[in-house]
């Protein structure tokens, strides 16, 4: 960067939206370029906007694609999506990448995965680029330093005809974690304690930076699942300052700059940390050794409480709208004010999603299982099938079949359940993934969001369980 | 895109924050293509039961609102999952304004794609709104994009006043034309290359 550029304090934020501004209209609206583009099997009505209006796609080179939300994860099989209507949502992205020339990492390629998980694994996603997915949790890649954000269908449209889309400027809030973190506490209960303390609605409109100790000392997939987590808060992206655990993460990687072309990048690269005097809009600090493991109890992920903690009670609630909406959750929660979180009894744990299935959220449940045995019904579904490889020959397999859990290939699965993995009514979930709303994981499904370790505890001991009893030292 | 000028139209309240896409419109339907109509689909498990029954409280079945247009909701309305099925569900439904305190930001910028207005008031004002269509059912109000305002409930006795509306003047004048973005921004498609040849300069390895 010039000395022009360090002159005037910047984020790494308004590095990254500086670089990919086309243009500025009086007005603020921004047409941004689009560095990277995602799509998945569920990017179908994009693909028909483009073919209806007889447009190229402009960038193929930019577009890469996975089926993730409608595959079975009992088998890669194409026969094993039994509902011929969603089977079509993947068999149309495979003919969409092939008619438009982008590279699919489809069905039966060991690089098919969750889209969140496959475009860090792959080296797509890169600090400073701006990239987009039609969908939400696209948030995740900020981990390396990108400015990412979902959106909707008509945009993904847009974005595949003009590789750019339009944009207001975001408000700023730095979120730093000061102190260490504890034993037996992860990346996901600390993402969790920021929304309790912001609120689902407390980033809306803004981008995230997370910034301070902790996060510096994470690895790269606890700061993609901090980042995956960014929209839970309400915030339009979240981001992580690219360091040296950034560049050695990327390096090799298949699509990241190799050679002469690396050291370019990383001259670009060491430029975007946001300047020390650089300003945010609003600054929010946690204390890490406050941050317990977390369990949500509601139906928001702001509703999250210590494992150590207790069922909040609405009659203490600050408003009458608040005390409605927690009396409102309990009741499709089927929980009861004051009870001990470790009291609730859990009927099935997932583990799994863009938020935790990376191979060190697959080591961390695999610590707690080993020599234990599932009391209920808990799958373990990868986030790619390299993930799944890896967990392989590190045993991990092994370790979760010994234990009574299913073993999976590789999709959105149970987060979501547009494949089938469903949580059947009134039946309680222990869940690695993102989101606790009403219907999520099936009609009438109650979900509680906790980490892979603490999923794992609950799998074995039947009910929420403090992690921290089970490590090595517990009982 | 459906434009977007002025509408004067019954408002149901819906009494909930943080109501999520899910909520709006849940993921085992968005296989469907749009042109098989989202109307009948939004807020599918709040409006039914398991077994196909009608909800007789929730408000969107009560007599009154039936014919609402507009939705007078909480904090965070539209949070949660990218999906603009959740936009279509609303418009297959009626609903072209959705008025609430905040909104989840992609939901926010998929309802001016397609002809939605989503408009943000303060909370106490979307209460004082909510509180009055509630007692009143039937009550309308006035929303007149060019002028940017919300006037009323008409019809009812209490909360009566005129809102501003605040909206970026470029999704105004897309909305008020009903020109989408792909037509607009393909108009500038001469700064899109001459940038792109500039960057393609400066970050090869991209």
């Amino acid at each position: 960067m010039t000395a022009a550029k360090r002159a005037a304090p910047a984020t790494l934020f308004d590095k990254i939206w500086a670089r990919h501004t086309i243009l500025e209209r009086p007005d603020g609206a921004t047409l941004l370029h689009v560095a990277r583009h995602l799509v998945h099997d569920g990017s179908r009505a994009g693909f028909r906007t483009l073919q209806e209006r007889g447009l190229r796609l402009r960038h193929p080179e930019c577009t890469f694609g996975t089926p993730d939300h409608y595959v079975s994860t009992k088998s890669h099989a194409l026969a094993a999506i039994t509902e011929p209507h969603r089977r079509e949502m993947v068999t149309e992205l495979t003919a969409n990448a092939k008619q438009h020339g982008i590279t699919l990492f489809d069905l039966g390629d060991v690089r098919q995965g969750i889209a969140h998980v496959v475009g860090p694994e792959q080296g797509i996603t890169q600090p400073g680029l701006l990239m987009v997915c039609g969908d939400s949790h696209t948030a995740t890649h900020g981990a390396l330093g990108a400015l990412a954000f979902g959106i909707g269908a008509s945009e993904v449209a847009l974005v595949m005809a003009t590789q750019a889309l339009w944009q207001s400027r975001p408000k700023s809030m730095r979120v730093s974690v000061n102190g260490a973190l504890g034993a037996g506490v992860t990346p996901k209960d600390v993402i969790l304690a920021i929304i309790a303390k912001i609120g689902a609605a407390g980033g809306v409109g803004h981008v995230i930076e997370y910034a301070g100790p902790v996060f510096r000392a994470m690895s790269m997939e606890g700061r993609l699942t901090v980042c995956n987590m960014s929209i839970e808060a309400g915030a339009r992206a979240g981001m992580v300052a690219p360091d040296e655990t950034t560049y050695a993460y990327l390096k090799g990687r298949p699509y990241a700059p190799q050679g002469a072309m690396w050291d370019q990048a990383l001259a670009y690269w060491r430029a975007l940390p946001s300047d020390a005097e650089a300003q945010f809009d609003r600054e929010v600090a946690l204390d890490a050794g406050a941050i317990e493991p977390m369990v949500t109890w509601g139906t928001s992920p702001e509703d999250a409480a210590p494992v150590t903690g207790s069922v909040p009670d609405p009659a203490q609630a600050p408003s009458a709208e608040r005390r409605e909406a927690m009396a409102r959750a309990l009741a499709y929660m089927g929980l009861a004010p004051g009870m001990a979180i470790e009291a609730i009894k859990v009927d099935r744990v997932f583990i799994g999603s863009c938020t935790n299935a990376r191979i060190e959220d697959l080591r961390s449940a695999a610590a707690v299982a080993k020599g234990r045995t599932a009391r209920i019904p808990a799958m373990v579904v990868a986030g790619s099938g390299l993930v799944k490889a890896q967990a392989e020959a590190e045993g991990l397999h092994q370790v979760f079949l010994d234990a009574g859990f299913e073993w999976r290939e590789p999709g959105c699965s149970m987060c979501v359940g547009m494949n089938g993995d469903l949580v059947a009514p009134g039946e309680r979930c222990a869940s690695t993934s993102n989101r606790n709303f009403v219907g999520r994981q099936g009609r009438g499904a109650r979900t509680h969001l906790v980490s892979p370790a603490m999923a794992a505890a609950a799998a074995v001991s039947g009910h929420m369980t403090d992690v921290r009893k089970l490590m090595a030292g517990g009982a | 895109m459906q434009k977007f000028e002025r509408l004067d139209a019954v408002a149901a309240p819906l009494d909930a924050a943080n109501v999520d896409t899910d909520q709006i419109i849940p993921a085992r339907f968005l296989w469907r293509p749009r042109a098989d109509g989202y109307g009948q689909l939004l807020f599918n498990d709040l409006r039914t039961s398991e077994d196909g029954a009608v909800k007789p409280d929730f408000v969107l079945n009560r007599p009154a609102y039936q014919a609402a247009n507009i939705l007078v909701a909480d904090r965070n309305f539209g949070c949660g999952s990218s999906r603009e099925h959740a936009v279509w569900a609303l418009m297959d439904a009626g609903i072209r304004v959705v008025i609430a305190p905040s909104f989840g930001d992609i939901f926010f910028n998929n309802s001016f794609k397609n002809g939605l207005l989503p408009v943000v008031l303060p909370q106490a004002r979307c209460a004082e709104l909510r509180a009055a269509l509630a007692r009143n059912p039937g009550a309308k109000l006035v929303v007149d994009l060019e002028a940017q305002t919300v006037t009323g409930p008409t019809g009812a006795s209490e909360g009566c006043g005129v809102d501003r509306i605040e909206i970026d003047p470029l999704r105004k004048q897309l909305l008020l034309s009903g020109m989408d973005d792909i037509t607009f921004t393909l108009s500038q498609a001469d700064n899109i290359a001459a940038f792109e040849k500039r960057f393609a300069a400066e970050m090869p390895w991209v």
